[in-house]
């Protein structure tokens, strides 16, 4: 069937901001159904509220919307533009449970708007449990017993057929959030409870356990004329019980016998035609009972999902874009394989490697949670490693983890390990290897693990290989062995650690023994055509297919697994960096291990190495390529960490130099160049032992600001206010010493923070933007949001700013891209901290100013072009206010506190754009998920020294036509001024108090600033009540009138209408600059 | 065996004609053969594989690197033993995993006598003969001469010309019972005949008989059969010509008759067209079969080195199934007999099932005959 021509305008709903559950994998699959559909002629418009995406490139579509995704602002967007039809499948659970909402409200009747892909009834049948168990019953196929409570009533009745332990997961929910595994009644009650609140429908499924068994998945793809493909099939390492997003997992299956492998293939098959999915991929999930093989459908995801882009990363069939052609007509066999040229995507990939990928997990984030692995998801992001064996497989992953420090256990207690084999956790891992080596059976790890024998049994080879080398000197080794150590994918740099030598000593005598890696071809075939297309992953074998050519190349390392601090917004500058040199004429070859990802699609760069982001293993490739650059600034912290040891093996970094990147990050060296330059610091110092600390916390006056050095997203960064804590801090939260000193710096209590982003050259320095942070200092820059252009500060320190920005980047000699964190308190403009490296926010200024930075950065330092001749003014300007916020992951985690500080713990980002601040900020508040209320009652507490600028608050709230709440020392201060307000108990002084008012849902809005370590347990249960019952909680007084402007700015009933505008409006007729927000704005503080 | 043998025995050599050689592991049987090396895609069933007598006369490299893992049972078998000469892949699983595993499938290979090789760049293997073709090859875990195992492959037969349904087919007839109801009676010429085929007529209420390739049509026709069935096998079906004879004689008594693989083949040779030999051929589960009428597309099972030249068949019969790959052909019916034929397996085994239906096809075929 040729494509339809009935559609000529497609409207794409990307995913939103990261969260746990929902990563860039839909940024990768929402910009290949934006490419796909753009290059059959289609008109495509785009929503997605979240800047850091490369889907949300003015080019990519052709209209561009980084707007809320709620129902007002999307229908808003479609009476503007008039699209034929909506494609749901490509963002996630938000866009396939927003398109639902639209299709509710009318909206798509109202504007004849189609939806494509998928089906409203197929969504419906897939997504609400209880219609799928419905059909799955009518087809003959077996879900596990239980069923689907509304009430905590109806739950009681339902545990009783299905026994303990039961399975709990609440409808419609990312990441499984709200759900859990009840061993006993207590715990049943609480996960349902729980569960109940945390499903927008109010309903949780109760099942029967099915703990233990084997957990595989299918993806699936059918077309128009019903043509089905099994695209991959996926075996889960660890057991049903464990969240597949928490999972290590395989492609394809290691453990089915053909007979029960096509049994599996053949109920996927039903299930996508009962349910209806039209076209495109679908993921199905399946247990076996490994004692008889018995087969349980789990559930169905009838859009692209995180598996798919794992399954179109791990066989080279892009999912996603054949998915958006299948929706708009087009059937398998008219669209051709891009790998093999000659054959056609109705196929089953074959692959003839190993697929593992590995979640990241970031527990030591959330110190209060526990590190418990379950049916809700935790884990903030994933590796991908491809070898030739499981085993290689498994350890090129387990490098590309970048574990901080790797968990070498030593006498562990039977009990505990047999406990930590037992409850699945972030760290089981190493328990296995750990139990292996002190010898421990197979059959006795399988019986506490459940993790089948073959995976067991492969971890011991390598346990024997290791045994073989160990101890021995590097040079006594055999050959044979050490290539085999290669093979199953042990890296230099353990060997190193066996043998006591160097990483540098192992790689020399490899190299010198010439056991060097292969690089294969991901070829959707195996072997049996021929591929056209350079994706390699190495490996320790006979042939190369690298067949490297002449042409002038620049390598790309990108930003390996998501984490918390190092995401999205990094591949976003790698993919850029990609774009504008292979545009320039330079051949790219990207590197990076993350499958979620845009850089990692195989038609990004030029050539793709799906291989860890080691010094080993990038220097292999260095080794192969010869490429005349390698961009290391780019992909966050990792790239950079490899920066001086890949410059000193003589690999050609290029851009500002490894030297200048230490020096921004040495703190001595640092400090001595502010010196000279004469710019200030807040005081500071270094300390490797809790005497030196308490020396120079003295010396400089607490409070002070401490944190390790060279970490990621403020890790294990604090405010710490005297001497106790600080001793409390040395001794617990790090490990310090002489070559990674704790640093110490003053604090500098409510003062404003700004982050400049610069471009610089010999020839030029271009400030592209001064963000003001809307959270005063000691809120991580991550975890605070940030506007464009600066709304409350003094023009002369503007230019301040600008001053050091220029006299920093000539000092660094800054090629490409820089940041900067200014702090100005007391009217004295410090320097925080330099990085001279893309940013988290290098995406969020390129689409404010429409001016690509890291397009322009990557020019810049491969020489292409000088920086002055791109003729861009000396600072960029925007004709609207812009807004970046943060969104949390604190639903996930149990027991955490969701307060604000100087470790960060966002997990992503969104936009909001307007004419006026206010606007703009309750955009982005929408856009993070917060239903801004227009009314009822604002409960504000907050410290003594917060109480003046709370009477303006409370003031401004009361005009806005809000009741005050507020505890009894606040409340007296308000009524001193003449508002009228009532009081409520904290916890600790009797019911009912603030907690139970926020639960009976009394309160809308909740501004709370921290009082101290008395009151932090009070504070904690508010917090955490709030954000259970979805309440606006604030934690900081400039926070707090932000969002009282944004409230103002939607107008007291709440329902003026959204104003959405596209990207491309903003920066083809720029407003005038009389009109510029600078001028207009109605901003107070 | 002598104990000094036993420690070189620790490696085996694969040696291709054109003198390429790769040096592995030996499991399974120690030992040397020779044999056509061909590459089979298929990630799961290589018991199946291993069974399937198709593969008489070949050495078998699996694509998927990792062979073994859930074991061997006596269910999955296609036939009463293994049929390969050799076994070639990049990492056997010494471990058996599944709760249908009977034994490993290195002990399975060793009480067959079945040699083969671990650990060698199956990629680079795979890479050449797609490049090359396929060609004769030696394998060998007692030999450890290069050279020699080189002069070995190129002595050894080649597959064109090569009759081999002799060595696979049954010595004598023997019935199998219809599941249930017994509905029509179907002869099936095993010229290498799968388990699974025969259990799919089976469970359609077919009984069988399953007669010697070499059975005049004239006993077959005396036993006045619903239906005949010509079954997959190993070889050259050029080799075949008494064999086409006959085949002829039955598809002109209008007797409903039902090709698959070899017996496609030789179906398309008694109807006067020709066969040839694929350069590497199709192995795999993963093929895309287009039906030119509905251009419906099954994924299908396939095991062939042979194809039936498209131009060679007369205007009586009608090529109804396209390889989407090459555009070779993939099944053909005769537009006044009642005869068809598929190239690939709907009988799957390994492999997906999609092709299930011509079974079903083949019985309403039978029975709109029958009234």
């Amino acid at each position: 069937m040729p494509k339809r021509t009935d559609i000529r305008k497609i409207l794409i709903i990307g995913s939103g901001p990261i969260v746990i559950g929902q990563a860039c994998e839909f940024d990768y699959s929402g910009t290949q159904a934006c490419k796909a559909l753009k290059a059959e002629g289609y008109e495509v418009v785009l929503v997605n509220s979240n800047p850091a995406t490369i889907m949300t490139d003015p080019e990519i579509a052709d209209r561009t919307y980084v707007e809320p995704l709620t129902v007002a602002s999307v229908a808003a967007i479609i009476e503007r533009e008039r699209p034929d039809a909506l494609l749901p499948t490509v963002g996630g659970q938000t866009a396939l449970n927003l398109a639902l909402a639209l299709d509710d409200a009318g909206v798509l009747s109202e504007f004849r708007v189609e939806m494509i892909g998928a089906k409203r009834e197929a969504i419906r049948v897939a997504e609400d449990r209880e219609l799928f168990k419905r059909a799955m019953d009518e087809v003959g196929l077996v879900m596990p017993r239980g069923g689907f409570a509304h009430s905590w009533a109806e739950a009681e009745v339902m545990v009783e057929e299905t026994g303990y332990p039961a399975i709990v997961r609440p409808s419609f929910t990312l990441g499984g959030t709200g759900g859990g595994t009840a061993f006993n009644p207590e715990e049943f009650e609480e996960i349902v409870r729980a569960g109940l609140a945390a499903s927008p429908i109010l309903q949780v499924l109760i099942e029967e356990s099915i703990l233990g068994w084997k957990e595989f998945e299918l993806e699936v793809m059918r077309d128009l004329a019903d043509n089905v493909v099994i695209i991959c099939s996926i075996e889960n390492f660890d057991p049903m019980g464990v969240h597949t997003g928490d999972s290590i997992t395989v492609a394809p299956a290691q453990t089915l016998t053909d007979v029960e492998y096509q049994n599996l293939r053949d109920i996927a098959i039903k299930i996508i035609r009962k349910v209806g999915v039209e076209t495109g991929g679908s993921n199905i999930q399946f247990a076996v009972n490994p004692a008889d093989g018995a087969v349980r459908v789990i559930e169905m995801n009838p859009r692209v999902s995180r598996s798919s882009a794992l399954a179109s990363k791990a066989t080279g069939f892009p999912i996603a874009k054949i998915a958006a052609k299948l929706a708009v007509g087009y059937t398998l066999d008219e669209i051709p394989n891009d790998i093999t040229k000659k054959t056609p995507a109705s196929f089953e990939p074959t692959i003839d490697y190993v697929v593992a990928k590995i979640p990241k997990w970031n527990f030591e984030k959330f110190r209060e949670a526990e590190d418990v692995l379950g049916t809700q998801m935790k884990s903030v992001g994933e590796v991908m490693a491809i070898g030739r064996t499981f085993k290689e497989a498994l350890f090129k992953g387990l490098r590309s983890l970048e574990a901080v420090s790797p968990l070498r256990l030593a006498d562990v207690p039977a009990d505990e390990l047999q406990r930590k084999l037992a409850r699945p956790n972030s760290q089981r891992f190493s328990y296995i290897t750990y139990a292996l080596q002190q010898g421990v059976s197979i059959e006795e790890i399988h019986r506490l693990s459940k993790i089948d024998p073959w995976f067991l049994e492969q971890l011991r080879d390598v346990m024997s290989v290791q045994e073989r080398i160990e101890g021995k000197r590097l040079e006594e080794i055999a050959p044979d062995d050490l290539r085999e150590a290669k093979e199953v994918g042990l890296s230099d740099r353990r060997v190193a650690y066996l043998t006591d030598r160097s990483e540098g000593e192992v790689r020399a005598r490899r190299k010198e023994l010439g056991i060097v890696p292969v690089y294969k071809r991901v070829d959707t075939c195996g072997a049996e055509f021929e591929s056209f297309t350079p994706y390699l992953y190495s490996t320790y074998e006979e042939e190369d297919e690298a067949a490297p050519t002449n042409a002038r190349k620049i390598m790309i390392l990108g930003s390996g697994p998501n984490r918390i601090g190092q995401g999205i917004e990094f591949d976003y500058c790698c993919c850029h960096a990609s774009f504008a040199l292979r545009e320039a004429g330079f051949e790219t070859i990207m590197v990076n291990c993350n499958p979620e990802t845009v850089s990692t699609d195989y038609d990004t760069s030029d050539r793709l190495y799906f291989e860890p982001l080691t010094f080993e293993d990038v220097m292999n490739i260095v080794d192969v390529e010869r490429p005349e650059g390698i961009i290391v600034q780019f992909g966050g912290q990792t790239p950079l960490n490899l920066a001086t040891q890949l410059s000193e093996a003589g690999a050609p970094v290029i851009g500002t130099s490894p030297d200048s990147i230490d020096l921004a990050e040495d703190r001595k060296r640092f400090g001595a160049l502010m010196r000279e330059l004469s710019v200030p610091q807040p005081e500071n110092g270094t300390a490797v032992s809790p005497e030196e600390a308490r020396v120079v916390a003295e010396r400089i006056g607490y409070p002070v600001m401490v944190r390790p050095s060279f970490v990621l997203g403020g890790r294990a960064m604090a405010i710490v206010y005297d001497a106790k804590s600080l001793d409390e801090y040395m001794r617990t939260a790090v490990e310090a010493s002489p070559a990674k000193p704790v640093l110490i710096d003053k604090f500098l209590e409510r003062a404003a923070e700004f982050d400049v982003d610069a471009l610089a050259d010999e020839t030029a320095v271009v400030v592209a933007a001064i963000q003001e942070h809307i959270e005063e200092a000691g809120i991580h820059s991550g975890d605070s949001s940030c506007v464009l252009p600066p709304v409350r500060v003094a023009e002369e320190h503007l230019e301040t700013m600008r001053h050091y920005t220029r006299v920093l980047a000539r000092a660094l000699k800054v090629r490409g891209l820089i940041n900067i964190q200014f702090a100005i308190k007391d009217d004295r403009v410090y320097v925080l901290e330099v990085n001279p490296r893309a940013s988290r926010t290098v995406p969020f200024v390129s689409k404010a100013t429409g001016v690509a930075l890291a397009r322009v950065a990557a020019l810049v330092m491969a020489g292409a072009k000088t920086l002055a001749e791109f003729n861009l003014p000396a600072e960029l300007t925007v004709n609207r206010f812009f807004i970046k916020s943060p969104v949390f992951p604190f639903a996930k985690f149990p027991g955490v506190d969701p307060i604000l500080g100087p470790e960060m713990h966002s997990t992503g980002e969104v936009m909001g754009v307007g004419e006026t601040f206010g606007e703009a900020y309750a955009k982005a508040m929408m856009g993070a998920g917060l239903t801004l209320p227009c009314r009822g009652t604002a409960f504000v507490s907050v410290n003594d020294s917060d109480k003046g600028q709370a009477v303006l608050l409370a003031r401004r709230l009361a005009r806005l036509g809000f009741r005050l709440l507020a505890t009894y020392g606040t409340a007296a201060r308000l009524r001193e001024v003449g508002l009228e307000v009532e009081s409520v108990f904290k916890v600790n002084e009797g019911r009912p108090n603030i907690v139970d008012a926020i639960k009976q849902d009394e309160v809308a809005l909740v501004i709370n600033t921290p009082l101290g370590r008395a009151s932090h347990f009070d504070e904690q249960a508010i917090r955490r009540a709030a954000l259970q019952h979805g309440v606006p909680c604030v934690t900081t007084m400039t926070g707090a009138h932000a969002l009282v402007d944004s409230i103002a700015a939607c107008g007291v009933d709440g329902n003026t209408r959204p104003k959405p505008v596209s990207l491309q409006e903003l920066h083809e007729s720029p407003k005038s600059a009389a009109q510029s927000p600078r001028s207009g704005a109605g901003v107070r503080l | 065996m002598t104990k000094t043998d036993s420690t070189k025995t620790e490696y085996a050599l694969l040696a291709l004609e054109d003198g390429r050689v790769f040096r592995g592991r030996s499991w399974g049987a120690l030992g040397e053969v020779c044999g056509e090396m061909v590459f089979n895609t298929s990630m799961s069933g290589y018991q199946e594989v291993l069974t399937d007598p198709s593969y008489a006369g070949q050495i078998v490299c699996m694509t998927y690197p990792l062979i073994g893992n859930y074991g061997v049972n006596a269910a999955d078998a296609e036939s009463a033993r293994p049929w390969v000469e050799g076994f070639v892949v990049r990492e056997a699983s010494r471990t058996a995993s599944s709760w249908r595993a009977e034994e490993t499938l290195d002990a399975y290979l060793k009480r067959w006598s079945i040699p083969a090789v671990d650990h060698i760049d199956t990629r680079a293997l795979v890479r050449h003969i797609r490049d090359r073709g396929a060609m004769r090859a030696c394998l060998s875990s007692v030999d450890g001469d290069e050279k020699s195992l080189v002069e070995k492959a190129r002595a050894s037969l080649s597959m064109e010309n090569r009759e081999l349904a002799s060595v696979v087919t049954t010595k004598a007839p023997y019935e199998v019972a219809a599941e249930g109801v017994e509905r029509f009676h179907v002869v099936c010429y095993d010229f290498g005949v799968k388990t699974n085929s025969l259990r799919e007529f089976a469970r359609r209420g077919c009984r069988l008989t399953v007669v010697p390739s070499s059975t005049p049509a004239a006993d077959v026709l005396a036993m006045k059969p619903d239906g005949v069935f010509l079954s997959n096998g190993p070889g050259d079906p050029a080799s075949m010509s008494a064999v086409v004879e006959e085949i002829r004689r039955l598809a002109e008594s209008g007797t409903p008759t039902f090709g698959i693989c070899f017996g496609h083949q030789l179906l398309g040779r008694a109807f006067g067209g020709t066969t040839y030999k694929l350069r590497f051929g199709h192995r795999g589960g993963n093929q895309p079969v287009r039906e030119q009428s509905s251009g419906s597309i099954e994924i299908t099972s396939h095991n062939h080195g042979f194809a039936v030249s498209a131009e060679s068949l007369p205007a009586e019969v009608e090529v109804t199934h396209v390889n989407l790959n090459d555009n070779c052909v993939e099944g053909m019916r005769h537009k006044r007999l009642p005869v068809f034929s598929v190239q690939y397996h709907p009988e799957a085994a390994p492999g997906p099932h999609d092709a299930e239906h011509h079974f079903r096809r083949f019985v309403e075929l039978m029975e709109s005959e029958r009234a």
